[in-house]
């Protein structure tokens, strides 16, 4: 054996020092890499999350987005009708217990309710065998972008002026001009009116995504809730008022609970899976799979739904994700967005904190 | 006292085995939530099975350990090495178990199923828990940075005994070399480095 001390240094035995401080190096480096600490530029879940919350402020303990919302809970009562389709355990003939949450879009937890006409429902499935299938759905029928980095692009062309408060609208120009797959998006948004109530819309799931039937075959599948109640007559609110769908809820909730039909679109050959810009021609054939029954409400900061994180990719064997890109970057965004308030909530040290909601509270 | 040289084959394959799976992890785990791209998706699906995989090779692996003495570390180390080496290794194996228990701790507390695969599920280990979610999720990501570092040092270390030393701590732990037994002059309790991740040289 060679006692290192003894030797004189020699070329060789520098050469085995660079040796071991290479393969140390490229390691560490390596690692670096694939966390994306070396390339500032790609786009991370983190920096999509950092780009909302610069849009809104930062709000400690709420969503990144959709921020604004009110916690509800009921059932989900199948008919059986989409068990051919799907093994999922939710489409046989049963009850399934669910929790979900009303929202409108962006991460400002105080916006007004008639600032915008997008209005989303999540929902959490509890099924019977201890899978879940979690879902988050909004009122357009399609979306605005097809991929993460046209999302991340129109994140920051809507970054309010700090002089006037709003998005500059050259800029928002040029995000349009610059993806005309908004197009449809911008046709339903134009005509779009802020409802005066969550329980009159639909609620599009928008995403594709597979129902495996229990010989395995693939359907390629849109889904969507229908209301059964239309009346949303604005239930005497004043004009002032902006925090009018959370009392429109429990108002109507107070009557009985609300109703929607759950509609299984399936995709024909050639309809696109990876695209949620594009809506697939109306007469492709819809299962309704059965009855969402919305009984009770409870206040977002105190609710069973405020530590759920709608990860759209959770989903019970029989549903599967599609190609669709923007599936993996919410499952990713929202995972970010989910430590972080859960975070604030923790009180872990370096966490925003959380404060009390009065005080937060921005004119 | 006669020990023997090398470490049981066994455990040199658990050892080839769980270093590649382990730094695999590590990378998977980094990368996915780094990246909005489709791989978050199949790299998280196969972050939880091997993950948990990895667990029962942990079990196994100790098992071992604790009933075979490893072979002696070579009586000239300096006595801080030796520390190093012994504290590390525990280091090591603590985080081998700590880390997929931490993620199945952490999944069960945020409410998550823990599918591995499309239609297994292992149950919850912990009841739904926001706060204490946020806790193990960020020991999940600290600690793993700790098993790199740990890694890194070993792999070092190993190279150092390969390549500087030549004391034969890296063949004690080589795959293929054969077991010749020796005597030990020394019986400390002392144990032999275990080798790492990056390919045995020849001497
Ligand atoms: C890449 C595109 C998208 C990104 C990066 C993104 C990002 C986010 C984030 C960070 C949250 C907060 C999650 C949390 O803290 O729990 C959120 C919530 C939400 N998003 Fe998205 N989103 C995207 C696309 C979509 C699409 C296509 C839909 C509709 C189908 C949608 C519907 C929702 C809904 C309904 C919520 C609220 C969930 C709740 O009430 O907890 N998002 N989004
Ligand atoms: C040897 C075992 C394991 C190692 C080395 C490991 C390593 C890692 C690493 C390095 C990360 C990224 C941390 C960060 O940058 O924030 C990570 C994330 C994660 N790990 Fe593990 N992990 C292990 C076991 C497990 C197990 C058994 C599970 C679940 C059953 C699990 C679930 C997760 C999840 C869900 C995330 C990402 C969560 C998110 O998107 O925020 N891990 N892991």
């Amino acid at each position: 054996m060679l006692d290192p001390l003894d030797t004189p240094p020699s070329p060789r035995l520098a050469w085995r020092w660079i040796t071991i401080g290479v393969t140390v190096g490229l390691l560490a480096a390596a690692f670096a890499y694939v966390a994306g600490w070396l390339t500032p530029r790609r786009l991370t879940p983190a920096r999509i999350v950092n780009a909302l919350q610069d849009n809104s402020g930062l709000h400690p303990g709420f969503r990144r987005n959709h921020a604004k919302g009110v916690c509800v809970s009921g059932y989900f009562e199948s008919t059986g009708a989409a068990a051919p389709y799907s093994s999922a355990s939710v489409f046989a003939p049963v009850r399934t217990p669910v929790v979900g949450r009303f929202a409108i879009p962006g991460g400002n937890p105080y916006a007004p309710d008639g600032g915008t006409p997008i209005r989303s429902l999540a929902l959490r499935f509890n099924l019977a065998d201890g899978q879940q299938w979690r879902t988050g759905m909004n009122n357009s029928p399609v979306f605005a972008v097809a991929t993460p980095q046209a999302f991340y692009e129109q994140v920051l062309a809507s970054r309010p002026d700090p002089a006037t408060g709003k998005p500059d609208p050259a800029k928002l120009a040029a995000f349009f001009a610059a993806h005309p797959e908004t197009a449809a998006f911008r046709t339903w948004a134009k005509t779009a009116k802020p409802s005066a109530s969550f329980g009159t819309e639909n609620y599009y799931g928008l995403n594709a995504f597979y129902l495996i039937d229990t010989a395995s075959q693939r359907h390629a599948v849109r889904w969507r809730v229908v209301p059964e109640a239309h009346d949303d007559s604005p239930s005497a609110h004043a004009a002032d008022d902006s925090d009018y769908l959370t009392r429109d809820v429990q108002q109507r909730l107070a009557q009985g609970p609300l109703r929607w039909h759950l509609l299984l679109t399936l995709a024909a050959p050639g309809d696109p899976t990876n695209d949620a810009t594009q809506a697939w021609p109306a007469d492709r054939t819809s299962v309704d799979a059965g009855t969402l029954v919305i009984e009770r409400e409870q206040a977002q900061d105190s609710g069973d739904c405020r530590d759920i994180n709608y990860d759209p990719t959770v989903l019970p064997h029989g549903i599967a994700i599609s190609d669709d890109p923007l599936l993996p970057a919410r499952s990713a965004a929202y995972a970010d967005s989910y430590l972080r308030r859960t975070n604030e909530e923790a009180g872990a040290p370096g966490a925003p904190h959380v404060d009390a909601h009065s005080a937060e509270r921005k004119p | 006292m006669t020990t023997s040289a090398t470490f049981h084959p066994l455990a040199r394959l658990l050892h080839w085995t769980m270093a590649l799976l382990i730094l695999a992890m590590l990378f998977i785990g980094v990368g996915m939530v780094g990246t909005v791209s489709p791989k978050h998706s199949w790299l998280l699906a196969i972050h939880r099975p091997l993950g948990l995989a990895i667990l029962l090779l942990a079990v196994m692996r100790l098992t071992i350990r604790l009933r075979r003495r490893p072979p002696a570390l070579p009586g000239d180390m300096p006595r801080w090495q030796c520390y190093l080496a012994h504290a590390s290794h525990w280091l090591l194996y603590g985080l081998m178990l700590a880390m997929p228990l931490i993620g199945w701790a952490m999944q069960s507390a945020g409410g998550y199923p823990i599918m591995l695969g499309d239609a297994w599920r292992v149950p919850a280990i912990l009841p739904e828990n926001a706060a204490l979610f946020a806790w193990l999720r960020e020991a999940h990501r600290y600690l793993a940075y700790l098993f790199l570092l740990t890694i890194l040092g070993h792999v070092g270390a190993a190279l150092y005994h390969a390549l500087i030393r030549r004391d034969g701590v890296f063949q004690s732990m080589a795959l293929g070399v054969r077991d010749r037994g020796r005597v030990e002059e020394d019986t400390d309790l002392v144990e032999e480095a275990e080798a790492t991740t990056s390919p045995p040289r020849p001497e």
